[in-house]
């Protein structure tokens, strides 16, 4: 009886001392992230924009393709979606472009399941290729709708943006004009996208669905074998990335405040750089995406000026980083160094002892 | 009547064209299951090399194709012998991303060299002469002769693979790359002869292009796309399931054009999509791959 009443000698943790400080650290960036429009110029903020909505696309990627091993070049399908959605949404049925762009996610969410149907019955490199006739074939529909512009595009009519509610609101608030009011409610929009998106792809990465996906990457049949169902867990995983693209498209053409087909599902944009930016930073990682971002962005910076030989050097560096660090950056170091910010593994630690591997 | 017997001959021979851009995409995944997805930029580069040798040095057609698609051919060998066979294995992320970054890189080199102008090739009148068939029915003389080169590459590549030491050792390698290395074949060495004549039928495939339509150094993409369809609607594997999937992609587009000439492209997606819902493996699949 006693054997029974004794603690417990091993218990499982994912979270590090190190994890901890990141932690605080990434409270610290969230806190800069938010004051950033009190402390810098627009011209900053935009960039800042373009950054955040393409650290939250890479990470619904990196989910697709480093954990579940679905590899889209069409997820511009869901962000062009999501935008025209917004516009849709808000232009017509009159709401308030704040609740749209949520709405607008959850419609991408829904058109993901029978689009998931069809791409699904593909596998592996065909299936990527299918995902792209999907986008081609959403921005020809789109391209058709006349009162959506067309295949010209459209502005959004000032009541949609500096008229909004959300928008006045924010306006009479800080006492902005209503130009620089709604840049920063995209601003601000953008911020809690990305920081959301990280919460959430690590939160699903930590629970029982994060560990049925690496089963299924590690061994598909013996997954199945002890009750994980693969189609179930990957089109689950689809349309978290059907939402989150759309949300994040809809965000993006609030931004603009106006959209065209040709845009809004670009491949460049929206699947090239986020593309690059998940294999240069390190692909399955939660911070690669992240580095990827920034390197992209002082890239782009540095490089802009050269036109054509800006979108060639990236080619060929994702190229390299495939061929040398297949990891990515984040990768190789992390395997280094064994230095985790965003963990999930589970580690066995035994009470009397080190942790046991 | 007329108009309709004049939409399906249109169809079809549009088909042939797109078999021609899918031959060497079926060909590829035939034997190594790689999808190239730089494979539409490929046909573009070799449309603008074929439109540098007809312009600046003037030559014809004919040899201006004759050093192109050997020329082809040494870049198709080398870019897979010395960047694609180090990642070629299981995981199929690094040869998707190589490709899609080669598509990036190829399409971004054209722009720089050669600017975004719409061009085409010097084909002297005879992208404009016509066969007549009957009053109101007449057919291009250049579709014609896509149609015609599409089945004889097809031909060819099928003598190849099924009359050949060479066609045996790429089945072998295609079923079992393993023990086909210790029959003493080099899979390697291979890979890059099949890619390498896949990149030569894409000279092919570009000097049709070039000559039926106008080229920039954007459109690559697109003719990915309707070599995938035209694969994957004939069924994977087949030679010959890749011409009836150009010819099906070829009618749709042609059929919906007649309807409304902004929805060509989009009826062959509605038609690819239509296939996959009905016949996933394609009308013509080779065995279970």
């Amino acid at each position: 009886m006693s054997a029974i009443a004794a603690p417990p000698r091993f218990r499982v943790e994912i979270g590090t001392r190190l994890s901890l400080v990141a932690a605080l650290l990434a409270a610290l960036v969230l806190a800069t992230l938010f004051a950033a429009p009190f402390l810098v110029g627009r011209g900053v903020l935009k960039d800042l924009f373009f950054v955040l909505t393409l650290v939250a696309l890479a990470q619904y990627w990196n989910l697709l393709a480093g954990y579940a091993g679905i590899i889209s070049i069409g997820q511009q399908a869901y962000v062009g979606f999501g935008g025209y959605m917004m516009f849709a949404l808000t232009a017509f049925a009159g709401l308030d472009p704040a609740p749209a762009i949520v709405l607008a996610g959850a419609l991408g969410a829904l058109i993901a399941i029978p689009t998931a149907r069809l791409v699904f019955r593909l596998e592996g490199a065909y299936l990527a290729v299918g995902t792209w006739v999907v986008a081609e074939g959403f921005r020809l529909v789109f391209a058709q709708i006349k009162s959506l512009g067309g295949g010209t595009g459209a502005s959004l009519p000032t009541a949609v943006t500096n008229d909004a509610w959300s928008v006045r609101l924010l306006a009479d608030l800080l006492g902005l004009r209503a130009a620089v009011a709604r840049d920063r409610l995209a601003y601000w929009l953008a911020v809690v996208v990305a920081a959301g998106t990280i919460a959430l792809v690590y939160r699903v990465l930590r629970s029982r669905q994060g560990l049925a996906l690496a089963a299924i990457r590690d061994n598909g049949s013996a997954a199945g074998s002890i009750g994980i169902d693969e189609a179930r867990t990957k089109l689950w995983v689809y349309v978290v990335a059907g939402f989150g693209a759309s949300l994040v498209g809809a965000l993006t053409f609030f931004q603009t405040a106006r959209i065209s087909p040709d845009a809004a599902f670009s491949v460049t944009d929206f699947t090239a750089y986020v593309l690059f930016v998940v294999v240069i930073g390190g692909i399955g990682t939660i911070e690669g995406p992240i580095l990827g971002s920034l390197v992209l962005y002082f890239m782009r910076d540095w490089l802009a000026d050269f036109g054509p030989f800006y979108l060639m050097g990236l080619g060929a560096l994702a190229i390299a980083v495939m061929l040398f660090f297949p990891r990515g950056l984040w990768g190789s170091f992390a395997e280094k160094f064994d230095i985790h910010l965003f963990p999930i593994r589970r580690r066995l630690i035994v009470r009397d002892g080190g942790p046991a591997s | 009547m007329i108009v309709a017997l004049d939409t399906i001959l249109q169809g079809v021979l549009l088909g042939g064209l797109y078999a021609l851009f899918a031959a060497g995409l079926s060909l590829i995944f035939g034997v190594m299951r790689l999808v190239n997805l730089a494979h539409g930029d490929v046909i573009v580069v070799a449309a603008f090399a074929l439109l540098t040798l007809t312009q600046r040095l003037g030559l014809g057609l004919a040899p201006a194709l004759l050093l192109t698609a050997p020329g082809m051919f040494v870049l198709g060998y080398a870019l897979q012998y010395l960047l694609l066979n180090r990642v070629i294995g299981k995981d199929i992320l690094p040869p998707l991303l190589i490709t899609f970054g080669l598509s990036i890189f190829a399409q971004n080199g054209l722009l720089e060299l050669f600017s975004a102008d719409s061009r085409r090739l010097p084909a002297n009148g005879l992208e404009n002469a016509s066969l007549a068939l009957a009053p109101g029915l007449a057919i291009g003389i250049v579709p014609l002769m896509t149609l015609a080169a599409a089945i004889a590459v097809i031909v060819a590549l099928n003598q190849l693979f099924y009359r050949t030491a060479m066609g045996r050792a790429f089945r072998a390698v295609s079923d079992d790359p393993t023990t086909a290395q210790l029959m003493g074949i080099d899979p390697k060495r291979l890979f890059a002869i099949a890619m390498g004549i896949a990149f030569a039928v894409a000279a092919i495939a570009a000097l049709f292009l070039g000559i039926r339509s106008n080229f920039d150094p954007s459109i690559g993409p697109a003719r990915l796309i309707f070599a995938f369809e035209a694969v994957i609607i004939g069924g994977l594997g087949s030679l010959w399931g890749t011409l009836a999937g150009g010819v099906l992609l070829g009618l749709a587009q042609t059929i919906g054009a007649e309807i409304n000439p902004e929805w060509q492209i989009l009826a062959g997606h509605v038609a690819f999509l239509f296939v996959l819902l009905a016949r996933p493996r394609g009308l013509f699949p080779r065995a279970v791959d």
